[in-house]
């Protein structure tokens, strides 16, 4: 591989506390390196801003439910879809784009990697049918075990070790990163049309409470000492008052401590947080619960963020919440689609338009923004719309717009129909503090690195890391008053390098790069039990055979492979 | 007004992707430049001149814009894609697509049309002297949101699926229909002046029909309230009125459900 | 010694079952025994070994007559053919992989083409429900292990689906089904009498083509207000106690079929049945399956949804956008109305399945079939080029009914020198790209792709 020298930029990499300034980044066999060769290829980044490549810690881009939300929005595509340019495949879709579509944005805004929030391990064959058919970004997935059958007997026993043995088999049999909870327990209630809505509500038959599962979880997540924390998505998504229960599971990981050979600091990652931060007892009296759950989240040094922000666009919900969707489906009456997972899980899929003209939407936008503005350690809190849900994944420069600029927010809030009760409902108008590159650096780089464990591959431009350099134009020293230059700057990178290879030039897609499929193997001693009822439930409770159900090695041609060894 | 004259000189052998043939594109162009506009036959991207002889001059906007095309379209979509403002004639038939996404202007054509006709308009009229095969007014595939305004009349007959997921506006039918007539609408009105198969009104949930004729087979959850008198496109008659689709949900107003309205006129 | 090879997945029907054990000859190229399988899976297995099957593609010489020729030349006139059409239609894809899918993608976007699969005939109108109402549906484990009520309508898997009754809908005994059939109440929508009716505990036998005003007779009763005595031929009573009986149940499973796709109104049937799903949860739990024809039909929709956004009836020709608008973009409707000009039949037998004026219009031009076997379409084609058998000769990842995908398994050594579907496309596309010099668009994960055999 060629060698490249990123020059004169205005260098941010806050892993190494680097604010600002002007240095070289040399590349070398895709790897940063201290210096290379004066035949290294030269990128003028003069006036200009580098970081790492992204990093996104949450999105829904690849799997059965992304692929139904494709499948049942032809409206999605019509008129909306972009030109295909010579040599690269045809692009598709506005809120959940097409896999090519899915590569060739997330390059053009800079990312080099991301995570698919929800694996359900029945249908992962297709979760790695699709991160193979999606161009350039590495990817991950992170399989769902908070409503599986197994999980949920084990830990009604109180077997930590054996739910920790089952995950260990269920994440190398997916090929998948680490564990999401969704809902948990409400989404297994769900399989009666039912739910679980608080954390002491049972499930039925398997008479577990949703805190159960969660601190089961948290203690076999840290049994085993897997790169990346527990990532929940809390019970009681998305409704009035919502916050006391985030609140509450949040306390779950208080005094479980993380361990693990990766530099991972927390023990739980609650993810888009907007849709849990909601005050109020319904629609009319609803407002924004921001400053209470910022408030636990700041002084707890065991917890990870990411906000989920609404950006006021028509997108598409989806989700493992199941009986979520369905309610949801209930308040807009638009279609609904939904898969019940055998043993394992749920999902559905409704259409949502997040209309400006409404005013719950418009608090909804407000809290999402205003978590982000109110966090005090910004390495562990992420920009993420929770894509598609509050947003496609390509609204992330106008979310860093917005929180970069408090003009911005101001001209968004100005043209919201039910501006003065948005105001009355949140704490957006009153708040003036303006994120710096640095702080949106530590959002989108370093902390959603090192919360999945990988800081010493993604996320950072210390010599041996992965050579993913994006450039940005922006003046470091003379940002521009136009916050919509901001917005420009960050949806088409001015160059972008991904593993050591120019993929983006001028925020054109150039080359298809050589994407990689990040999964975690964790090695451990054999369980003689766990083996047994897995083979069991095979045979009597699932339709399809346990041969058939490992992800084969040829589905994921280009594997990064994480290794854990846990010992006896 | 200017008029544009398009004369047909050639029949595509696929089919015309007409979809620049509108007041909004040809205004203020020369013919010159309006025979090289593009179009689609299949992969192959061919000019208007290549199918048209194209004489006089548009006017400076859509608005002061009329097209005459002086023959048969049989072969040719999207006539008046998305236009705006102005007029389109069509001496003949015409494909699928005509006066699709249309906001303003109005658009006659004096023979038959194809399938979509009016797809998801917004405004502005089509009047065509023939008849319509299937989807007039209808929705694009899976957007709840149809046909939001403007006026269709066809003088004949249509197919099936008139007015799917209809918002807004009037389509006048003023000869028969097949089946689905309103689907899952939620707005607009429907006149059908001839007989309907059936299925008229499924899964609505607000709007007006009016049925001149007979309806072979009334759907099960429409229930007969009342007999009315009533105007409908310019004549009084007796109607039988019924509401529905009661197994449909429908939305409240002050505490009381709205239905959708079935008028079909009583029998004398 | 013979092989016996277990958790085989059976390339018949939308059943996709993979429990099939199949004992294969010492050398890997005969099929000895098969267990499990209905009777049509077991003589697809054993259709394997047939000696005349064809090696090589076969070209019409101007006499009439067939010619074999070899793949290169094969896959040369057919990436001419496809480069030289003005809007080509490339259908199909019943059965074969999803690697074959993905593949068959590159070349519709090179050639201008619409990509349209079975569906079209066949659950497209399923697709066209789906696009305005939603799908709430499960997997069919979750059938086996929770389902009290089993609504069959418009479908009869006894003779379709052979195993589907006793691996997931009636008989299975599951996690909270242990009584197997004994716990569940079947309910068979039909106007004939079927062998899956003589099953049902409760027989609708309504009138031909009016399933719609009996959907909305159960939606208007589950609401609380009355219908006529009668609708659509079956009685106000009966309609009452079908639908107590699935308002009153745990779990509901309504599985369609083709009885409701392919009478009058067609989509309007299965979206119907879908709002009274979405009903039906307001009071218990309720799923809707359609019960799809092949063991990968399923598959095309999946991968071309990822690829373009659509599951089918996708036109390419415009090359900046993917277009879809059955009706339009439908190929029985692009055929009719002589809107293609080059014909490729894969995996499937248009010959067979398509009314014959549509057969006739696409005859106009050049045709193509890319099959594993003889059948109507190859034997009318101007070119058929024969591939590995997916499910037999080649694995691959299928898509069952409920979109759960099965890694299928090879069990016989393919034939000497025929590609497989994927490796067939990838000629193709790299022939296309030679002739028009243009560099092939692989993803960077196509790169150590399974080459093709070199013929």
């Amino acid at each position: 591989m060629a060698e490249i020298i990123v020059k004169n930029g205005f260098v941010i990499d806050p892993a190494r506390k680097i604010d600002g300034d002007v240095a070289d980044v040399a590349i070398k066999d895709g790897k940063i390196v201290d210096k290379v060769g004066s035949g290294a290829k030269v990128i003028d980044a003069k006036g200009k801003v580098v970081m790492a490549g992204g990093v996104d810690v949450h999105a829904h881009v690849a799997g059965p439910k992304v692929n139904v939300g494709r499948l049942f929005r032809p409206e999605d595509k019509l008129f909306k879809s972009p030109m295909a340019q010579d040599k690269f495949r045809v692009e598709s879709g506005f809120s959940i784009p097409s896999t090519f579509k899915t590569g060739y944005d997330y390059a053009r805004m800079g990312y080099a990697f991301v995570m698919e929030a929800a694996m359900p391990p029945l249908h992962s064959p297709h979760v790695h049918e699709e991160i193979h058919d999606t161009p350039i970004i590495d990817e991950g997935a992170l399989p769902v075990f908070g409503n599986n059958w197994f999980v949920m007997d084990y830990l009604k026993k109180g077997e930590v070790e054996n739910t920790a043995a089952y995950i260990a088999w269920l994440i190398k049999a997916t090929k998948g990163f680490g564990v999401k909870l969704v809902n948990p327990g409400g989404t297994a209630a769900w399989g009666w049309g039912l739910n679980c809505l608080s954390l002491n509500d049972p499930v039925p038959y398997f008479e577990i409470t949703p805190a159960e599962i969660i601190t089961g979880c948290l203690k076999a997540n840290e049994y085993l000492g897997l790169p990346h924390s527990v990532h929940i998505h809390q019970n009681n998504l998305g409704n009035p008052g919502n916050y006391q229960i985030t609140i509450d599971s949040l306390k779950l990981a208080e005094g479980i401590k993380p361990k693990n050979k990766f530099g991972r600091e927390q023990v739980m990652h609650s993810t888009h947080i907007q849709f849990h931060s909601y005050k109020g007892s319904n629609w009319g009296d609803f407002e924004s619960g921001a400053k209470e759950v910022m408030d636990y989240v700041n002084k707890s040094k065991g917890l990870t963020i990411d906000l989920g922000c609404v950006t006021l666009d028509e997108t598409t919900t989806m989700t493992a919440d199941g009986p979520f969707e369905h309610h949801l489906n209930g308040l807009n009456h638009l279609k609904w689609a939904n898969v019940d997972v055998e043993l394992e899980t749920a999902a559905g899929v409704v259409p949502y338009v997040y209309d400006p003209n409404i005013k719950v939407c418009g608090i909804q936008w407000a809290i999402g923004l205003e978590l982000g503005l109110y966090a005090k350690n910004m390495d562990r809190t992420f920009i993420t719309t929770d894509h598609p849900n509050a947003g496609p994944f390509t609204r992330y420069p106008r979310v860093i717009k917005w929180l970069m600029s408090k003009k911005a927010r101001e001209a968004t809030l100005n043209s919201l129909k039910h501006k003065d009760k948005v105001i009355d409902a949140t704490h957006i108008h009153g708040i003036d503090r303006e994120l710096t590159l640095y702080e949106i650096a530590q959002m989108t780089r370093s902390g959603p690195a090192k919360c999945l464990g990988m800081s010493n591959i993604y996320g950072g431009l210390a010599p041996g890391m992965n050579a993913d350099v994006a450039v940005f134009d922006l003046n470091y020293k003379n940002m521009p008053s136009d916050p919509e230059k901001i917005e420009k700057a960050f949806q088409r990178a001015a160059c972008f390098i991904k593993s050591g290879e120019i993929v983006v030039k001028d925020g054109e897609v150039l080359d298809h790069g050589h994407k990689r499929t990040v999964w975690v193997n964790v090695k451990m001693p054999e369980n003689p039990q766990v083996k047994r009822d897995i083979a069991q439930s095979f045979t009597k409770d699932y339709t399809v055979g346990i041969d058939n159900y490992p992800v084969r090695d040829y589905l994921v041609p280009h594997p990064f492979v994480i290794d854990v060894n846990v010992e006896a | 007004m200017a008029t544009v004259t398009l004369k047909p000189t050639k029949v595509p052998e696929l089919m015309l992707e007409g979809y620049t043939i509108s007041p909004d594109t040809f205004a203020g162009k020369t013919p010159a430049q309006i025979a090289g506009l593009e179009g689609r036959e299949g992969k192959i991207k061919v000019k208007l001149g290549d199918f048209f002889e194209v004489s006089g001059s548009p006017g400076k906007t859509a608005t002061e814009t009329d097209i005459v095309i002086a023959g048969d379209c049989s072969r040719v979509k999207y006539i008046g894609n998305k236009m705006t403002a102005g007029s389109i004639t069509v001496n003949g038939n015409a494909d699928m697509y005509v006066g699709g996404w249309m906001k303003g202007g109005r658009i006659h054509v004096t023979g038959n049309v194809h399938s979509f006709c009016g797809i998801a308009m917004e405004g502005g009229e089509i009047l065509v002297d023939g008849k319509a095969e299937n989807y007039v007014g209808c929705a694009y595939r899976g957007d709840w949101r149809g046909m939001r305004g403007g006026t269709i009349r066809i003088k004949g007959s249509a197919g099936n699926d008139i007015g799917t997921f209809m918002l807004g506006g009037t389509i006048i039918i003023e000869k028969d229909a097949f089946i689905h007539v309103s689907t899952h609408a939620e707005g607009g009105t429907v006149i059908i002046k001839g007989d309907v198969e059936g299925r008229v009104g499924g899964q609505m949930v607000k709007g007006d029909i009016f049925v001149l004729g007979k309806i072979k087979y009334m759907l099960p959850g429409f229930k007969k309230i009342a007999t009315v008198e009533k105007e409908v496109d310019g004549v009084m008659a007796t109607f039988d009125h019924y509401i529905g689709d009661l197994g449909e949900r429908h939305p409240k107003s002050k505490g009381k459900e709205i239905f959708a309205n079935l008028y079909v006129k009583a029998a004398a | 010694m013979p092989k016996l090879i277990t958790q085989v997945g059976c390339p018949y029907c939308g059943s996709s079952c993979d429990d099939i054990e199949v004992l294969v000859s010492d050398d890997g190229t005969k099929i000895l025994e098969v267990h499990n399988a209905c009777i049509i899976g077991t003589n697809l297995f054993f259709h394997a070994n047939d000696s005349t099957r064809p090696m090589l593609p076969r070209m019409r010489q101007p006499d009439g007559s067939m010619k074999e020729i070899s793949f290169e030349e094969a896959v040369d006139w057919t990436a001419k053919t496809l480069l030289a059409a003005k809007k080509p239609l490339i259908y199909g894809f019943g059965s074969t992989n999803c690697e074959g899918m993905s593949a068959v993608g590159r070349v519709a976007e090179k050639s201008g083409a619409v990509l349209d699969n079975c569906a079209s005939i066949c659950h497209g109108p399923s697709f066209l429900a789906i696009f305005d109402n939603g799908y709430p549906s499960c997997t069919l484990g979750e059938v086996k292990n929770r389902a009290d009520v089993v609504v069959f309508w418009g479908c009869n898997p006894m003779h379709a689906h052979p195993r589907h009754t006793s691996r997931y809908s009636i008989f299975p005994r599951g996690f909270f089904t242990q009584k197997g059939q004994m716990q569940r109440t079947i309910i068979s929508i039909d106007p004939r009498q079927t062998d899956t009716a003589k099953l049902a505990d409760i027989h609708y036998m309504l009138d031909q083509g009016h399933d719609y005003e009996l959907f909305d007779a159960f939606r208007t009763v589950l609401r609380g207000h009355d219908i006529p005595d009668v609708v659509a031929g079956c009685k106000k009573e009966d309609i009452i106690r079908g639908a107590t009986a699935m308002k009153k149940a745990r779990f509901v499973m309504i599985f369609f079929g083709m009885g409701c796709t392919h009478t009058d109104g067609r989509n309007h049937n299965i979206d119907i049945a879908i709002s009274l799903t979405r009903d039906l949860n307001s009071y218990t739990k309720a799923s809707i399956m359609a019960m799809r024809g092949h063991y990968n039909i399923a598959g095309p929709g999946q991968v071309w949804s990822w690829q373009f956004g659509f599951p089918y009836c996708i036109d390419l020709s415009k090359g900046t956008h993917a277009h879809m608008n059955p009706g339009e973009t439908s190929s029985i409707d692009l055929a009719m109305r002589d809107e293609v000009d080059c014909f490729v039949n894969v995996g499937t037998d248009a010959g067979a399945h398509w009314p014959i004026d549509a057969v006739k219009h696409v005859k106009k031009h050049p045709f193509i079939t890319i099959d594993p076997n003889y059948c109507m379409a190859s034997e009318i084609s101007d070119l058929h080029i024969p591939v590995r058998i997916a499910g037999v000769d080649e694995g691959g990842v299928v898509y069952r009914m409920d979109n759960v995908p099965i890694q299928f398994k090879a069990v016989l050594k393919g034939l000497s020198g025929v590609p497989s579907d994927e490796e067939l496309f990838d000629m193709i596309y790299e022939r296309m790209c030679q002739l028009t010099k243009t560099e092939p668009v692989w993803l960077a994960a196509k790169e150590d792709r399974k080459y093709p055999v070199k013929v």
